[in-house]
């Protein structure tokens, strides 16, 4: 997938998601891949369970031979699922119990909007331009969020390297493709079971044999939405695809849609956080400035009360002792004119 | 120095003997992972990417570190001055936790070498988990930093670095709870892209919200919790400036959890009801679900409203631990117990004795780290030649 192209689809679909909640799915199938973009249909009506498939994919990839040879049906009894040793395998069932068994074949279902490519926090799987989702080892950290991201569980793992394991998964085979070839698994179909082509045309081509077919398959082509679409799309017979251990709880949101409101949360917490929480300290600082103030006044007020009271307190003592005073003088100065006064009568009795 | 005698003539204690072996354990898992591979020491499989430790030492880790920017929020930002030498010990518990959680995942992921890759080398912005690294690269060096000071003040003569980080204090505490919302958050968003794989009981839009209100009262709990065990390890250690607070902080802490947990049962139920989920609680899964909820969220947010109210000390105390133990239990659960729900038994995961050695090694070399730093540095008091600092 174009990065650009995938962005924008991101912003469109939470956009779409945040502002009109109940109309979210019309917008769901606004991207679909790049217009040439590559698939498998798998029509389990066809295939045989002769598992020569997992042969031819064993051989191009160059993976190690299994402990049960290849051609081994007995392999089929027991369910299996994808390993870092196997990019597809096929499982039997009995959806119907007498009847004939049915297969599935599982591999990476190269998805419109990879969940992996999604969740990769090193940019180590893409969409391509041919519609396989490549994964690139050099960059991998081995996380395994891609392992837990992925709804059909295909990525698997090389638990048993000490230092340089891998994720493991089927490519499309992707390098074959670019040189004109077809799909290991596709070119070793005796049954034409697999079919390779452009998506768009394969999804006609689908639906074309339901309807030729009445009553034959299930009126479903299982990865046309499932999660955004598959690049790999299935025919299944009735009763179900349930029945064949098709996952039917995925719903039609892609990956990338079901976690973009949570990273779009991310600027808007940037954002506001620092102001509100500079909000808050303000408004603190402010609170305790203003309690410091009014103390302050407070202090200051009753030292004031306390200074004028004094100084009152003061004149008053002063002026009553000023008339002590006066009076004081007026009674000496009275003693002193009697004094004399006798004086001078006592000076005219001598 | 009296300390270092103490512990000359008591290291071979119980505690020191159980860490020894707990040690010389974990580096024999060591060798095992870096030489045969994750296989050979874990239960991982195709199914189960990540167990415990993802579950317990990521997750829980991230979660109960969050003490650090919920006590220097509270007292730096909210004003709650009183809880000032609570700070310091958060902060440590905090960079302790998340450095911890940072040396675990060298254990769990393939190539730990290229861990900085996502930072420096090629960037997957559409990832969650890339804004989880971001997040906790920069929380970590944020979390240094405010530690530094008490490491500077031990080692003496950085007087103008030290002093250029209490400057900056306020910078560093509004960073951390933008870094610590941001990523609590994403932890639990990284859940939200697997709809199909994590139980509709836990699986929720409000899956990121709930992991950031849970990170609050996990990092409350667990600064009553880890005050609680200090006071009784470290008692000879603490000023008066930290006794005298310390009740206050405890009862007030208590009343910040009771009523953020209650906000967070209010959100369980309506992410149940908004998508009409009530029905899964008649299941198997719905009766755990309640004793999640109930047992390990309603009944200890009860205890700590009364302990409030009655000033009851005893219960804030029974409460913290239970409801640290709630986090774990809620954590394991979105990562573990209900996630690949719909998967046979045969194919669920549970974790191997090489996992819990390591996860068990981690928590020792931080409760070691600790002790180191707490014996030696003042975090629980403040040195004699800062008496001024308000740091």
């Amino acid at each position: 997938m174009r990065r650009r192209q995938f962005l924008k689809i991101l912003g469109l679909g939470g956009v779409a998601g945040a502002a009109l909640p109940g109309t979210a799915g019309a917008a769901r199938f606004a991207y679909d891949g790049s217009p040439d973009a590559v698939g498998v249909l798998h029509d389990s009506v066809r295939c045989i369970g002769c598992r020569k498939c997992e042969a031819a994919c064993n051989k191009v990839n160059e993976l190690p031979k299994p402990a049960k040879p290849l051609d081994d049906l007995s392999v089929l009894d027991t369910t299996r699922r994808t390993h870092a040793d196997a990019y597809t395998i096929v499982n039997k069932y009995f959806p119907e119990p007498g009847k004939n068994p049915v297969f599935r074949k599982i591999q990476c279902n190269h998805c419109m909007e990879p969940a992996c490519a999604s969740a990769c926090f090193v940019h180590a799987f893409k969409k391509s331009e041919t519609g396989a989702v490549v994964y690139d080892p050099t960059v991998c950290v081995g996380c395994r969020y891609c392992m837990v991201a992925c709804p059909f569980n295909i990525p698997a793992y090389e638990y048993h390297k000490a230092l340089t394991p891998r994720v493991m998964k089927c490519t499309l085979c992707q390098p074959r493709l670019l040189e004109g070839k077809l799909p290991g698994c596709v070119e070793a179909c005796p049954k034409e079971a697999l079919q390779y082509g452009k998506r768009r045309d394969l999804l006609n081509i689908a639906w074309d044999r339901i309807g030729a077919n009445p009553g034959r398959y299930v009126e479903h082509v299982y990865g046309e939405r499932e999660m955004g679409g598959t690049s790999w799309i299935y025919l299944a017979p009735k009763p179900s695809f349930a029945a064949l251990g098709f996952d039917e709880h995925l719903g039609d949101t892609s990956a990338p849609e079901l976690t973009s409101g949570a990273l779009a949360a991310v600027p808007a917490v940037a954002g506001v956080w620092p102001v509100l929480l500079g909000g808050i300290y303000a408004i603190t600082k402010r609170k305790e400035k203003i309690a410091e103030e009014e103390k302050k006044a407070a202090v200051d007020a009753a030292i004031a009360k306390a200074s004028a009271d004094a100084e009152a307190k003061l004149s008053e003592e002063l002026a009553k002792a000023e008339v002590a005073n006066k009076r004081r003088i007026e009674v000496e100065v009275k003693k002193a004119l009697e004094a004399a006064h006798k004086e001078a009568e006592g000076g005219e009795d001598a | 120095m009296t300390a270092e005698h103490k512990k000359r003539g008591t290291l071979f204690t119980p505690g020191n003997i159980i860490a020894g072996i707990i040690l010389a354990a974990g580096l024999v898992v060591t060798v095992m992972r870096f030489t045969m591979g994750l296989g050979s020491v874990t239960n991982l499989s195709d199914n189960n990417p990540w167990g415990i430790w993802i579950g317990f030492d990521l997750l829980c880790g991230v979660a109960l570190a969050a003490g650090g920017y919920t006590t220097s929020a509270a007292c730096y930002i909210f004003g709650f001055k009183r809880f000032h030498a609570a700070v310091r010990p958060a902060i440590l518990t905090a960079f302790l936790g998340y450095a911890l959680v940072v040396f675990a995942l060298h254990f769990d992921v393939g190539r730990p070498w290229r861990l900085v890759y996502p930072i420096f080398y090629q960037q997957g912005t559409t990832s969650v988990l890339f804004e989880v690294g971001l997040c906790v690269f920069i929380y970590l060096t944020v979390l240094f930093l405010e530690y530094l000071p008490a490491a500077l003040e031990w080692l003496g003569g950085f007087d103008k670095y030290r002093g250029i980080l209490i400057k900056v204090t306020m910078v560093l505490t509004i960073l951390g709870v933008i870094l610590s919302t941001l990523h609590q958050s994403s932890l639990g968003a990284l859940y939200l892209i697997a709809p199909s794989k994590l139980h509709p009981l836990w699986y929720t839009p409000y899956l990121p919200l709930m992991f950031f209100l849970s990170s609050m009262f996990a990092g409350l709990s667990m600064v009553i919790f880890e005050g609680t065990l200090s006071h009784r390890n470290f008692h000879h250690k603490m000023d008066d400036e930290y006794n005298t607070n310390y009740e206050t902080l405890q009862i007030a802490f208590a009343r910040g959890s009771a009523w953020i947990m209650a906000g967070y049962l209010a959100m369980k139920l309506l992410g149940l009801a908004m998508d009409n989920r009530w029905h899964y609680l008649f299941t198997g899964f719905g009766v755990w679900w309640l004793f999640e909820v109930i047992g390990f969220v309603a009944l200890p947010c009860y205890c700590y409203a009364v302990g409030y109210r009655d000033k009851n000390l005893g219960l804030i105390r029974l409460a913290a631990p239970w409801t640290v133990i709630g986090i774990v239990l809620n954590r394991f659960d979105v990562s573990l117990v209900a996630f690949n729900w719909r998967l046979p038994s045969v194919d669920r995961y549970f974790p191997s004795v090489g996992e819990i050695i390591i996860s068990l090694f981690v928590v020792t070399v931080g409760v070691l780290v600790f002790r180191f730093i707490v014996t030696r540095m003042p975090i629980f008091y403040t040195h004699p030649a800062y008496k001024d600092s308000s740091h």
